[in-house]
């Protein structure tokens, strides 16, 4: 486990575990996770991981563990949270593993509505804004300024009067990130955000979200399925399988973790891995891999 | 049924038809094919046969569907879908000067020569209908939450006017925000705890909560006179003169103070007056809070509520003060509406009513101020207008709704604008 | 005591009817998920043609009340299924994947349509039929009260608990009942296999179609009056009993029935009559708020 000394974690996952009737989604999770760092989170698909990011937000109410989130020296305790007191005061914000915009609105007023909570307080709630008093136009004014800046970010300005709905979908994921962004928060967590994207989508994406952690500083939280972006530029690395963390460390740690590999093609691999497969790996795994294979043949006889 | 478009299938289409007149035959046979008869003098019921309207029916849906599949499926709605877009566009570039046509237009409407004293009835009826509708699209348009019980806010803001007219002399003008407050306390009573419903839950309780109000309305003697209703409700006066011949003692009349001849028309236009700028209020207040964060946080909620909760926005009381300011609208065109009267009854509240509401937001197109207008005129104006044709309205607006829905689920004005632009000029999309 | 008894009795004979109407309600909703709100219209037209059969019959001289019974049964459900198959077809089928209201408002429309359709063709008046199945006897007796239990009482239920265990036994032993559940789970799934949605969805409304019927029937004789707006609160009525046992759940919307049935008796019976409608809504509103789910309806998952 990697832990930066005498720095307090941004995040804190202790004994997370969620059960769905006899399907135990997360068991006994315990993680952290750090501002000025990404931190992804893998594991072969129903490992648990949306789930997790599902307890964080306050969608699911866990059915054990603490979540700690400490932001401007408070602690908050996600998991007693409503999920959008959880996005207003705690200040984490999510992505979905399927987009979900506000597809008959604006690009802009995605980015807006992003704003409500702060918006909302300059306009008096409605009062000052139906009066059209100053303070409400400056709050609003600002609140186009960092949408325009988010927007410029992810290269959305020329569209940003389009529908959501009619976006490409490399541009509608970014949409989606800069309209969690837009709500300021400390913690971002990203579900699968290179999915479905091309190569240079995902190459522009990597620099996002490098860019989020270094110059905004704050934590990010990533889900992600390419091995090349983890590996790229994730600090930590988290390990699901079945619900339980099998490995937890920097990527290259993480990367020679003979469990990690188990879990991704199991014990009981008979195949040759796949040409497609070893394309996408970084090629110390795929010999690693490789190197794994030989014992189930030798076991053939069984 | 194949939609090629090319030349048709014409033995397919004939086959089709068949099938349709056949299952039309089934339909009519029994309803329309027999007549009952009230014979009378404890005779009971008689029957007797109408097996040409059968026929006619049959005839009809065998002839319609053959011409739906012969010449209409490929050309005509493809033709009318885009000239209804267009229309849409049409009045959304060019609001500005439509709405001051249509304002202008309401305004000098009773001085027109043509406007007899049934017109502007008419007019401030259909104006009724259009406050009602601007209130209710609050609710449906904007915020996405079906009320199907809308009428309920309408009967509480005519009845608070006129049980505080009753026991405590109110005026009008001291009933209405006192009646668009108490429907916007019981749109807030009714919606704490179901707001948090599926969608089409909340339509079924809303209208369980409509038809309470009306039970309890029509049950609940001792406070409103139950099926009797409450008459004798005090007219509104302009600016403390009232609109009678003879005003009471130590009081000025209209016609009086104006040196005009006494004409029971000025009551009328006053009224017709009135309800214009309650529905001008109701409009300008949508399209100015539609701007506001509050206003866009309805429309996110309506696209996608789990988003908005991830964005720290509060489902349940952002839902909540739409629901609580359509229900205000409701109340005040209430007090209006008894007012207008002079009269108020359970019997003007039931469920049709609150249908008749949703119609006219639903086939103008949800969230569109000015789809509210055309579809008030056509709903309730026009069959209101051709008498022979009111046996026939709820019919018609009941197909009209599934047609509607069927065809342009959106409404018929379905442009939406955005409530803010950037405006940067589009750059072509880079190659990827 | 005896009281007692006789609005039981009552309670569950109404109850019966309630749970004929309520399992077209969860059936649609299970299969679609939609609220088929003409649903009611649909039972209204069921009363319409069992009361015009009646007439007809007699007219032409079929006074043998169990052949008429008989008859008019089959005619009332076989039209009336016509017309819960053309709802759908007409009103539901194109907007499967529309948004998520457009249903639910085309439905609205749609019962609009059929309340004055029937009111355009047979007039507003309500209808007193004469009574054709008379009769009765007393069970129990004491305290200057009877309790009655009428031959009609006793068909209604009869007629009813073997419809609906027929209906069990169709759905769990035919190939439509195997396509109709397997709709119920995951539609695109069911037709990726096989399964012929569409067919399956449409034979969904004719059998929810054919049990509104019978009820219609049933409330004919019953009541002895019908008028084109008896749809609009039993429908209602059997709606909150399909959410009272869990929407979805067949026995569950029997079990809403029964007791929506009884509710509505013993509050007739021992509070204010005027105010019966009020109880029921009230309980509609009450579960949907604290159990959603109903008594036997599985929990909706939402996933993200
Ligand atoms: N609401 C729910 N109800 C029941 N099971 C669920 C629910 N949400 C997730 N699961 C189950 O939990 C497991 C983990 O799912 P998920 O977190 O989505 O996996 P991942 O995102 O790692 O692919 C899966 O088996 C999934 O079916
Ligand atoms: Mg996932």
């Amino acid at each position: 486990m990697i832990e930066s000394g005498d720095r307090v974690p941004l995040l804190d996952v202790e004994h997370l575990t969620m059960r769905f009737g006899g399907l135990v989604a997360v068991n006994d999770l315990a993680f952290q996770a750090s501002d000025r760092e990404i931190t992804a989170i893998i594991g072969p698909n129903g490992a648990g991981k949306t789930t997790v990011f599902n307890c964080l937000t306050g969608f699911y109410k866990p059915t054990v563990g603490r979540l700690t989130l400490r932001r401007d020296g408070t602690e908050f305790y996600l998991e007693q949270m409503d999920g959008f007191r959880i996005a207003r005061e705690a200040g984490v914000a999510r992505t979905f593993q399927n987009i979900r915009l506000f597809p008959r609105m604006s690009v802009l007023e995605n980015l807006m509505v992003a704003q409500h909570n702060t918006l909302m307080r300059a306009s008096g709630f409605s009062l000052a804004g139906l009066l059209g008093l100053p303070r409400y136009t400056r709050a609003e004014r600002e609140a186009l300024d960092l949408a325009r800046f988010w927007l410029d970010r992810v290269n959305l300005t020329d569209r940003a009067d389009w529908d959501a709905g009619n976006l490409p979908y490399g541009a509608q994921r970014r949409l989606e990130i800069a309209r969690a962004m837009c709500t300021r928060p400390v913690l971002l967590c990203l579900d699968e955000p290179a999915a479905g994207l091309n190569a240079r989508e995902s190459y522009e994406l990597n620099e996002l979200l490098i860019d989020i952690r270094d110059r905004i500083g704050i934590g990010v939280l990533l889900i992600e399925h390419d091995m090349s972006v983890v590996m790229q530029i994730s600090d930590h690395v988290i390990v699901l399988d079945y619900g339980r963390k099998i490995s937890d460390g920097d990527p290259e740690t993480v990367r020679n973790d003979p469990a990690v590999i188990r879990a991704y093609l199991g014990t009981e691999e008979e195949e040759e891995l796949p040409e497609e497969v070893a394309e996408d790996l970084p090629p110390e795994m795929v010999r690693a891999l490789r190197s794994f294979e030989d014992r189930p043949h030798e076991e053939d006889g069984h | 049924m194949s939609a090629r478009a090319g030349s048709p299938d014409f033995p397919g289409i004939l086959r089709d038809s068949g099938l349709v007149a056949l299952v039309a035959l089934f339909l009519a046979f029994p309803l329309v094919g027999f007549h009952t008869i009230d014979q009378g003098g404890g005779a009971g019921m008689g029957i007797e046969t109408r097996f040409p309207w059968v026929v006619v029916a049959v005839a009809a849906a065998f002839v319609g569907r053959f011409l739906q599949l012969a010449l209409l499926r490929t050309h005509a709605p493809v033709a009318v879908e885009r000239s209804l877009s267009r229309l849409g566009e049409v009045f959304q570039r060019n609001t500005v000067w439509i709405a001051a046509a249509a304002i202008t237009f309401a305004i000098v409407l009773p001085m027109l020569p043509f406007a007899d004293r049934r017109l502007v009835d008419l007019a401030t009826l259909v104006l009724t209908y259009v406050m009602l509708g601007w209130g209710l699209n609050i609710v449906v348009g904007l915020a996405g939450l079906l009320d199907l019980g809308y009428v309920a806010f309408y009967a509480v803001g005519a009845y608070s006017f006129a049980l505080f007219a009753l026991h405590f002399d109110f005026t009008f003008w001291m009933a209405l925000p006192i009646a668009g407050l108490f429907a916007a306390a019981f749109g807030v009573l009714l919606g704490f705890p179901v707001l948090r419903l599926r969608g089409d839950y909340l339509a079924i309780v809303t209208l369980g909560f409509g038809e309470i109000i009306r039970i309890i309305l029509l049950n609940w003697y001792p406070v409103t006179r139950g099926p009797n209703g409450i008459s004798d409700i005090p007219r509104p006066s302009f600016f403390g003169l009232e609109f009678t011949r003879r005003p009471a003692e130590g009081e000025v009349a209209f016609h009086e103070f104006f040196g005009l001849e006494y004409s029971g028309l000025h009551r009328i236009v006053f009224l017709y007056y009135l309800i214009l700028a309650l529905a001008l209020i109701t409009n300008l207040f949508t399209l100015r809070i539609r701007r506001l964060p509050i206003g866009r946080a309805w429309e996110a909620l309506r696209e996608d509520e789990i988003a908005c909760r991830t964005l720290g926005i509060n489902p349940t009381n952002t839902k909540l003060s739409a629901f609580a300011i359509g229900a205000m609208f409701g109340g005040f065109a209430g007090s209006f509406f008894a007012a207008r009267q002079g009269f108020v009854s359970p019997e003007s509240f039931t469920f049709v009513e609150s249908a008749l509401i949703l119609a006219v937001v639903v086939l103008g197109g949800m969230g569109s101020q000015v789809g509210v207008v055309i579809a008030a005129i056509i709903l309730v104006g026009l069959p209101e207008w051709f008498r022979d044709l009111q046996e026939y309205r709820m019919l018609v607006f009941g197909g009209a709704m599934v047609a509607i829905m069927v065809w342009r689920p959106r409404g018929l004005i379905a442009h939406r604008d955005p409530t803010v632009r950037l405006g940067v000029p589009q750059r072509p999309e880079p190659s990827a | 005591m005896e009281y007692f008894l006789q609005q039981l009795i009552n309670g569950l004979t109404l109850g019966a009817i309630y749970g004929l109407i309520a399992i077209g309600y969860t059936m649609v909703y299970g299969i679609i998920g939609m609220i088929n709100f003409a649903h009611g219209e649909i039972y209204m037209i069921g009363a319409f043609i069992s009361f015009i059969a009646f007439l007809v019959l007699g007219a032409i001289g079929v006074t043998w009340v169990p052949l008429a019974l008989a008859i008019v049964l089959v005619v009332a459900m076989l039209f009336t299924s016509v017309y819960g198959w053309t709802v759908e077809r007409l009103a539901y089928r194109p907007l499967r994947g529309s948004f998520r209201l457009a249903p639910l408002i085309s439905a609205i429309g749609m019962s609009i349509f059929l309340q004055n359709y029937v009111q355009l063709l047979q007039g507003a008046r309500v209808k007193p039929l004469q009574p054709i199945v008379t009769g009765g006897f007393v069970i129990m007796e004491g305290g200057g009260f009877s309790v009655y239990l009428s031959y009609l009482q006793i068909i209604i239920i009869v007629v009813t608990t073997v419809l609906m265990a027929m209906f069990w036994a169709i759905l769990s032993r035919t190939s439509f009942g195997r396509a109709q559940r397997a709709c119920q789970q995951d539609r695109t799934m069911a037709g990726l296999v096989g399964v012929n949605v569409d067919r399956t969805i449409s034979l969904t409304f004719v059998a929810g179609a054919a049990l509104a019927a019978v009820a219609g029937l049933m409330v004919t004789l019953h009541y002895g009056v019908i008028d084109f707006f008896i749809g609009f609160l039993a429908g209602l009525k059997a709606f909150t009993a399909a959410v009272l046992g869990g929407i979805g759940s067949l026995p569950g919307a029997m079990l809403g029935g029964v007791l929506i049935g009884l509710i509505e008796a013993f509050w007739s019976a021992y509070f204010d009559v005027e105010y019966k409608d009020v109880a029921a809504f009230g309980i509609l509103i009450l579960v949907l708020v604290f159990k959603p789910t109903g008594l036997l309806g599985r929990p909706e998952i939402e996933k993200v």
